[in-house]
Parts: C-alpha cells; structure tokens; sequence
C-alpha cells in the first residue's frame, strides 16, 4: 500500500492546492514532498509495499506497483525523485499570484515520474510519465523565460512525438507476450529489430538521445527553476530507465542489431553537443547542453550493457543517473538564483561574484566540480564505472571493438566539461566585480537550503557510492 | 416491467410534453427541456433495472422478427438516453440565443418544439439499437434523421442554421437513397433482409452482395461522418444550434457505429466477403484520419474545430470496427461521449455568454474562470489522448487492437494522426492560458452546465484511471 501513497500523496497535495487559498500552496507543497520522503523509506525499507488494482479485464491492465521486482533500479530512481521534488519545491521564486500553478505543476511532474518509476504495469508505466507532460507544456508556455511559447510547443511536439513511437513499441511488446505485466517481461521471438528501434528512437527523444536532442537545452533554460530541476533531474531518466528495465529485457538481440547506431549516436551526444556547450555564452543553455552531453556516458553503460552483458554496467548506469539527476537538479537551483541576483546568466556580463556571495561560488563550484566528474562527488563514481564497463570481459588479443573505441573517445568528454565548467565558473565568479554584481547579497539561509542538500548527497555518494549500490541484489 | 417498452415510453413522453406546450402553454417554455430530462432519466433508470433481469429483456414474439434486446442493444440504448438527457440539459442553458433567433421580440414563443423534439429522435435511436432487420433500421434511421432535419434548421432567423439545414437536407436525402438502394441490391442478392437469417447463411461472394454492402457502407459513412460523405458537417455542425451539433457529433454518430456493427457483423464474420468489407473500411477509415486530423489543424472557430475532429475520432472508430473489434468501438464511443460532451456544454457557456464559437473567445479564459479553464484542460487533454484521461483509453485499445493486424502503412497513419491531435487539442489549451483576455468580466456558470461540467470532468478523470467503471456499463 506504501507504492500508492507515494503517488496518492502528490495528487492529494496538488488538489488540496487547487481548492485553498494560493498563500498555503507552498506550505502543502512542502508537507506533501517531506511525506513522500518518509513514505518512500518506508515502502523501501518493507517487504511487501506492492499494490495491484485490476482496473481492466480485457485487455488486462493493473494499477500495479512495486519497487524491488527489477533489483533495485526502482529504488534508487525512487530515492532521486524524491529528494530532486523536495529540493525543487524548495527551489525558485515563484511570481506572486501563480503559486496555485507553480507547486501543483512541480508535484504532478514529481507525481508523474515516481508513478513511472514504480509501476509494473506496461500501461500506467507509459501513462504515468505523460502525465508530467501538460503541467511542463503550462509551466514554460506561461512562466517560462525569452521565447517561453516557441519553446513550450517545440517541447511538446518534441515528446509527444517520441511517445507516441514509444507507444507503437509498448503495444508491440504487449501484444507479443499478451500482457502489459512488466514483472512477466522475456525476450520476444518476432520483430525484435522493429521493435527496438522504437523503443531506441522513442526513449531516445524523452532522453535528448542525438540527434532527437534540441528540444532539451532551449527548454530547460526558459523553464521555471523547478520544472528543470525536476525535468532534466528526474523526468529524463524515464528513457533510459525504460531502455534497461523493459527494452534489454524484452528485445536484446534487437538492441544488438542496432547497436553500432546507438554507439555512434551516443558518441555524438558527448563529442558534438559537448563542443555546441562549449560555445554557449549563457548559463543555463550550457547547463542544458551540458545535461544532453552527459546522457551519453549513460546510453554508454546501456550499450556496454548491450554488448558484453556487462556485470555491473546496469548499476553503473543507474548510479550515473541518480548522480547526475542530483547534480543537474543542484546546478539548474544555483543557476536561477544566480539569476534573480545579477538580472542575468550571460556570461559575459557577470564576473567577481564570489566576492559578494561566496556561498553561491562554493556550492556553484562544488556541483560543478561534480558534473566535471572530480573524485569525491558522485558523478565520478558513476562515470568511472560507466568507463570499465566499457572495458569488461575485453581481452586485449582482440584488438580494440567498437564499444572499446567509443569509451575511448568517450573519455574525452570529461576534459569538455571540464573546459565549459571552468570557464563558467571563471566567467562568474572569479575577477573584478561588475555593474551587475557589486551589490549582490550572499545565499540566505532560505536559498542555500536546496543546494546543500543536494550538495550533501553528491559528497556522500561520492564518498562511499554504496549508500547507493547496495539498493542492487 | 418488460424493457421493449421503453421506446414506448420515450415516444409517449414526447406526445405528452407536444400536447402540454400547444394547449397548457406554459410561461417559460425552457421548463420543457427539464421535464423531458426528467422523463428520460426515469426511463433510464427503468432500462438499468431491467437491464439485469433476463426475463425482461426478451421481445413478445410479434416484435422479436425485426427486434432483440441484447447487451449490445442495451448499451446504444443507454447511450442515446444519457445523451438525449445531457442535450436537453443543455439547451436549457441555450435558451438565450434560441429565442434570439427564432422570434423578433426574443421570447420564446416559437421554441416549444425545440425540447421535445430530441425526445423523439431518442426514441429512433433506441429502436435502431435495437432493429435487426434492414427494414426496420431503415425506418428508425428515417424518424432520428427527419428529426434532426428540424432541429439543425431550429434556428430559422440566423443564417448559418438555415444552411446547415438545407446541406444536412440534401445529403441527408442522398445517402438515403445510398441506403435504399443498398438495401434492395442485399435483398436480391441473399433473398432476405433479416440480419438474424443473414448471420446464419453460407455466405458466398458476388458483385452483387458486394455493390449493395458498399451503397451501405456508404451510406453509414454519412452518419457517422467518415471520408467520402464527411463533407457535410463542418458545415452543418457549425451552423446547427449547438445542442444539437452536440447530439448530432455524439448520439447520431453512436448510432451510426451500433447500426454498423449490426449490419456488418455477418459480413465481417464470414469468411467470403469480411476481406472484402474490410478493406473498405480500412481504407475509409485511413483517409478519414487524414482529412478529419490535417483539416482540424489549421482551424480558428473552435465549433468546426470538434467538427473535424469529430470526423477524426470516427477515423479511430473505423479502424476497430474494421478488424471487428465491436468492444473496442463501444468502449472508444463511451469515452467520446463523455469528453465531447464536456466541450459542447463548455463551447455553449461561451456562445450564450459572449456570442461567438471563435478560438479567440477563449483567449485568457483562466482569468475569467480558472476552474473552467481547469474542466476544458483536461477536455482538451483527453481528445488529445494524454494518458491517464478517458481518451487515452479509447485510442489504447484501438491501437492495441490494430497493431500486428492492419498493415502497417494504415497504423503509421493512425499514430501521426493522433500525434496531429496533440497540436490542435493544445492549441485551445494554449489560447486558455498564454493569451489576454479580449473581455475582463468574469463567466458566470449557470447551475445546471456547472454540475454536468463538474461530472463530465471527473469522470474524464475516473475512467483514464478506473476504465472498469464504462466496463460496468458495456457489459464484457
């Protein structure tokens, strides 16, 4: 029963917001993302918080629940959603009259993913991560920054056309095994190359897999503070999670047979759009670039994974995920704040900012250090193991294979981040102060809140990865 | 309490409000559109109750030649009930503008027959539900589309209404002929028109049978807007009075699909012609996707706008009844019900309150209503088909039901179609919400909408979640 009322207690939340007064909404948004922290340490910690509701009998279609069928990735994608939906409600400034809009808008994203996450059902797993999608269509379209209505359709359109292939192979997969059960997922006999190039190109435009990419960066940087936060955190993560949960399980070979185009694609997201971030000149579209570049360390795992079955490539993969959710989240919170400080993200007009807010530089340097991929942080546990699951089981009398080759090259985009991240961090907080700048306040105790939590758990993952790892059995 | 009495009742409840209006005239004559509510919720309620009683659902033997209660009758009966009931509900809340253009003072002296006549045309709906004989079908098809030739000219000092009267007029003629005609060549080719005694027949193919099936599909086409015989209802849906567009686009259309499954079942059961019928239906229904989906695309007055995409969804419903899937029609038709009602009662608080059909009227409508600017959000959201409403569901199951089974030119089609969809359902929902009000005062909702508003609503919520609760209604 714990599985529903992680879902149940957002929904509640955002229809207790609708019908109070806008003054309550952040409180109730607050109560309802610290209860659903608690809810799902419970659901974790018990054996036996499934939920099952038949809500069709032909086709058969359960609201079914669950987080330990698939070893522990639900848990963790769980613990992120849980921890980014707090953070992100703690995060922003929302303009005064659209509170009702802003909480209940983050909850229902927030409800959205975890109903994803935590679904067993083929159906609700699909239709649990839709519904996050009019709340993000309304958040840019009305509160969004710069060209908020273009950008608003071109997400829409962008998702709703990756869903609606997505779908196509979903239904595909049900019909096959006559089941929407995920638990009774097995690899199917017909199509598997059909199918999975669906699901390659369907999860790969929810995940900004290159070239299906371009819709991610304009968005996250007009988006309000926690629709970023909680797209590119959580939301994004449904692709991938969906390529491992339910792709590699129903159709291996078929994700074999294409996959020199995932590796080719996956080496774009990195190389190219890691050179387009370097050009950025504003902050928060590098910071989305930067988001696309690294989804392809972890469509990296998920072709490891592909191709020599890799032992520890599924946590590898999910570890990168959970760290990077965090440290995107964190940086998307910093980014605004820097924002309603100076006025502006451009890089060339900001400078000397530490100077006046060092908290904001520390915590600014810290998650971007993390996103480099520095040792300590979480990232770089991720991504090291993404690297040797590239490398595993490869005998060198082989010669080099093309997932040897694309991990090598690879490993190259950490020396890009670290390129765009400095220069950022230089460009903003190092040198003289400018116009812009001089009068800035430090962090009050009320903005830094989100960003040290998330800070926290970047340095404790980092530090000991297996308050994560051990989620897998 | 015997349920093939029920038509009875319908009709005599019809002949009793008539009466009551010409020799009691009543004050306010809007009072009508209640009574007959009333009357058809009871009715409803007796159908309900018998529905569970195998005894009263059988027909006295003088009947059952051309008549049969089955669930799939019960089902369109139900169907045509509920809507006459919310389309009478709803032109209660029309009555501004039926007296403004049916008198010169504004009263509503002329508008009596404007509520009964609904009444009527739901009992042709129930008896088609229930016919099983060509013949029989063709009359109760004659007494709802000779009704309705009356209501969508209701409006007879507005322009728009007369020529929508006289296009459903003639088309609606035409494709009787087609029906006709279609009939007579069935007759001479099988030597019967009892669809019980054609279920049971050996089938064989011939250019005969197959012209005649065609005339009717044809002619099916008309009623329930599929390409080639769509041409009509933009038009005539924009120009009819707008509770009956509502009833045209859902009641009409519902029982053009309840006729087609009966008419068509043997056919697409038997193994000589079903290839032959599907095709047809295949390919009517591919080219109504595309032209209900491409046209809705570039529209501006939100009434043409559920015009087409009305021709749309029949394009979804073809699709099943093409590969037999009846369950899956009644299902998706069940689902439309409810969200196309929700925007028609939505689209005529804004038409008696600001005169207009236009997308422009809804512009900023979250400032002047929020919670209505909720309700059409999630109408919008359903048509679209996002997951977790009731049109999700409908267009799941068709999808499911076609994939693996049509060719998968005819399912790419379906899917662009209903990603064409999410454009146009989005573009209302972006006028709600990104663009100024044109007018500052606030929309008042009169009770009655309010209400159905709030249900309509919930239940698109309930079934995107709870599908089980229409699964009730069908029957399995």
């Amino acid at each position: 029963m714990l599985t529903l009322a992680l879902i149940l207690i957002p929904l509640l939340a955002v229809t207790a917001i609708l019908f109070s007064g806008s003054a309550n909404a952040r409180k109730i948004a607050l109560v309802a993302a610290v209860l659903n922290i608690a809810a799902s340490i419970g659901a974790i910690i018990s054996e036996c918080s499934g939920f099952s509701l038949n809500v069709l009998s032909n086709p058969n279609i359960n609201l079914s629940l669950d987080l330990h069928y698939n070893g522990g990735i639900s848990v963790v994608m769980l613990i992120l959603s849980v921890i980014v939906t707090l953070a992100a409600v703690l995060s922003g400034s929302c303009p005064v009259g659209n509170e009702k809009l802003w909480y209940s808008s983050a909850l229902l994203i927030s409800a959205g993913a975890i109903g994803a996450f935590i679904s067993t059902d083929l159906f609700f797993f699909f239709a649990f991560h839709e519904l996050a999608l009019i709340p993000t269509f309304l958040m840019i379209g009305i509160l969004g920054r710069g060209d908020r209505k273009e950008i608003a359709w071109k997400i829409t359109v962008y998702l709703a056309f990756g869903s609606i292939i997505l779908l196509a192979g979903i239904l595909m997969i049900a019909n096959q095994l006559e089941s929407f059960d995920m638990t009774k997922l097995k690899a199917l006999e017909h199509h598997q190359n059909e199918i999975a190039l669906l699901l390659i190109i369907g999860f790969g435009t929810l995940v900004s897999l290159f070239p299906f990419h371009s819709w991610a960066a304009p968005a996250y940087a007009s988006a309000p503070a926690p629709v970023s936060m909680l797209h590119a955190g959580v939301l994004k993560k449904f692709g991938l999670y969906g390529l491992l949960v339910v792709g590699y399980k129903v159709v291996p070979d078929g994700l074999a047979h294409w996959l020199s185009l995932l590796l080719v694609l996956l080496l774009c997201n990195i190389i190219w759009v890691g050179l387009v971030t370097i050009n950025q000149k504003r902050l928060d579209l590098m910071l989305g670039n930067s988001s696309v570049m690294h989804m392809g360390y972890i469509f990296l795992a998920v072709a490891a994974l592909i191709d020599n079955g890799s032992s520890f490539a599924t946590e590898a993969a999910v570890l990168l995920m959970f760290a990077h959710g965090i440290s995107i989240a964190m940086s998307f919170s910093l980014a605004d704040r820097i924002q309603s400080k100076t006025g502006s993200l451009e890089l060339n007009q900001l400078g000397g900012l530490a100077k006046n807010a060092p908290n904001l530089a520390f915590l600014f340097g810290l998650v971007g250090m993390a996103s480099i991929g520095l040792p300590g942080l979480a990232n770089f546990a991720g991504e090291i193991m993404v690297f040797f699951s590239g490398f595993e089981g490869w005998d060198p009398a082989d010669g080099l294979g093309a997932l040897q080759i694309t991990t090598i090259f690879a490993i190259w985009g950490v020396v890009i981040s670290a390129v765009y991240m400095l220069r950022a961090f230089k460009n903003i907080f190092q040198g003289e102060t400018v116009s812009r700048t001089d009068k800035v306040k430090p962090l009050s105790r009320k903005e830094k809140t989100p960003a040290i939590l998330l800070g926290l758990i970047l340095l404790i993952v980092g530090i000991y990865p297996n308050t994560i790892l051990q989620f897998f059995n | 309490m015997n349920t093939y009495l029920l038509e009875f009742y319908v009709v005599g409840l019809g002949v009793i409000m008539l009466l009551w209006e010409a020799f009691a005239s009543p004050k306010n004559k809007s009072i009508l559109s209640l009574i007959g509510a009333a009357g058809l919720t009871v009715i409803l309620a007796l159908l309900i109750i018998g529905r569970n009683c195998d005894d009263c659902i059988a027909a006295p033997t003088w009947l059952s030649r051309f008549y049969s209660n089955g669930g799939h009758s019960l089902f369109f009966k139900s169907f045509a009930l509920v809507s006459t009931i919310l389309v009478l509900l709803m032109s209660y809340d029309f009555r501004g503008i039926l007296n403004k253009y049916t008198s010169n003072d504004n009263s509503d002296s002329n508008t009596g027959e404007f509520y009964t006549l609904p009444v009527f045309a739901c009992a042709g709906l129930m008896w088609m539900a229930s016919a099983t004989h060509l013949v029989s079908i063709f009359v109760a098809l004659e007494l709802v589309t000779i009704t309705f030739y009356v209501m969508v000219a209701f409006m007879r000092r507005n322009v728009g209404s007369l020529e929508a009267g006289v296009k459903y007029l003639i088309l609606g003629a035409l494709s009787t002929g087609f029906l006709v005609y279609g009939i007579a060549w069935i007759y001479g080719a099988l030597g019967t028109t009892d669809l019980t005694k054609i279920a049971t027949m050996d089938i064989t193919s011939s250019y005969t049978l197959l012209f005649g099936l065609s005339l009717i599909i044809i002619s099916l086409g008309f009623k329930v807007g599929a390409v080639p015989m769509q041409l009509w209802i933009p038009d005539v849906y924009q120009g009819a009075p707008n509770p009956i567009t509502a009833f045209l686009s859902i009641a009409s259309k519902a029982a053009g699909f309840g006729v087609a499954i009966v008419i068509l079942q043997p056919f697409l059961a038997s193994e000589a012609v079903s290839s032959n019928v599907a095709i047809i239906l295949v390919i009517m229904a591919a080219a109504t996707l595309l032209y209900g989906n491409l046209s809705a695309l570039a529209q501006t007055n939100f009434k043409r706008l559920l015009a087409y995409s009305s021709i749309a969804h029949a394009g979804f419903l073809l699709l099943a009844l093409a590969v037999s899937d009846f369950q899956t029609v009644k299902f998706y038709l069940a689902t439309y019900l409810i969200m196309t009602f929700a925007g028609f009662f939505i689209l005529n608080l804004i038409r008696v309150q600001d005169n207009s059909d236009e997308i422009d009227a809804f512009d900023g409508l979250s400032k002047r209503n929020p919670n209505l600017a909720l309700a059409l959000t999630v109408t919008m959201a359903a048509m679209a088909g996002v997951p977790l409403t009731a049109g999700f569901m409908g267009k799941l199951f068709v999808f499911q039901a076609i994939v693996g089974k049509l060719d998968w030119i005819v399912v790419i089609i379906a899917f662009v179609a209903a990603a064409a969809g999410f454009y146009y359902y989005f573009k209302i929902i972006r006028a709600i919400y990104w663009h100024k009000p044109t007018k500052e005062e606030a929309l008042v909702i009169p009770y009655i909408s309010r209400y159905v508003i709030i249900i309509l609503t919930a239940a698109i919520l309930v079934t995107g979640v709870y599908p089980k609760a229409i699964e009730c209604l069908i029957g399995k």
